[in-house]
């Protein structure tokens, strides 16, 4: 998988490319641990992201979590594989999808 | 029908992953369903690496095979360890906030709803958990 950053202010933007599962969900929980700070605005953008498993779940929870005491958080360009996993796990109405 | 017998690790999910895709390109498998079998492969697989053997490493076998009328995949996961039933679990409570949820037994439930069948049988000190793909 393939992570990349931009920050402008303490808007930050994280864009996945590639699988988000068991082996590469580690790499964007230590991304995420340690580029949140300040920030208010957090997107995620998935348009190259292919799928995520629950081991990405797990760490798209986390990341909710700790932005619903900061600011807010968008997950942005689902494609519908991916869609069809936040709306069976729920996760549908925990994240802003956009 | 194709088998692999690897090491029940964490590491390993990505050969398992691309031992299947192969399968699954031939039969030129539609994209949503190859990504959905990827998921699932990650889930137990990824399961198997977890509990089977832990704290050791142990073997485990994936069998790909295709039915005809319906065209299907049937991929069967199979390892010697600890006896471990995922289907026994109670379904996760998917409506819960975010502060309230949590992610154990997510992985199992995502399979059960993606795929056309999911079967476990314990026999003779194996766990056989077998999926079943309607392409």
């Amino acid at each position: 998988m393939k992570i990349t950053k931009s920050q402008n202010g303490n808007n930050l933007t994280v864009a996945l490319e590639g699988r988000l599962d068991t082996n590469t969900a580690p790499e964007l929980e230590s991304v995420l641990k340690n580029s949140l700070d300040g920030i208010t605005e957090l997107t995620i953008d998935m348009t190259a992201l292919d799928y995520l498993s629950s081991a990405g779940l797990r760490i798209l929870l986390g990341a909710q979590k700790t932005m619903n005491k900061q600011g807010s958080m968008k997950v942005a360009n689902v494609n519908d594989t991916i869609m069809e996993i936040f709306e069976v796990t729920g996760f549908a109405d925990i994240l802003t999808v956009v | 029908m194709k088998e692999l017998t690897i090491d029940a690790t964490v590491e390993n999910i990505v050969a398992v992953t691309s031992f299947v895709e192969a399968e699954l390109e031939a039969l030129d498998c539609p994209m949503k369903a190859q990504m959905q079998i990827a998921v699932a492969i990650d889930e137990l697989f990824g399961n198997i690496a977890h509990y089977a053997y832990n704290p050791d490493v142990g073997p485990a076998t994936v069998r790909v095979e295709v039915m005809e009328s319906p065209l299907a995949v049937v991929i069967t996961f199979i390892d010697n360890g600890v006896q471990y039933d995922p289907l026994a679990r109670q379904d996760p409570d998917t409506a819960l906030s975010a502060e309230e949820r949590e992610i154990g037994g997510l992985g199992i439930y995502m399979v059960k709803k993606s795929m056309d069948e999911i079967t476990y049988t314990y026999k003779d000190g194996q766990n056989i958990l077998q999926i079943r793909k309607n392409i």
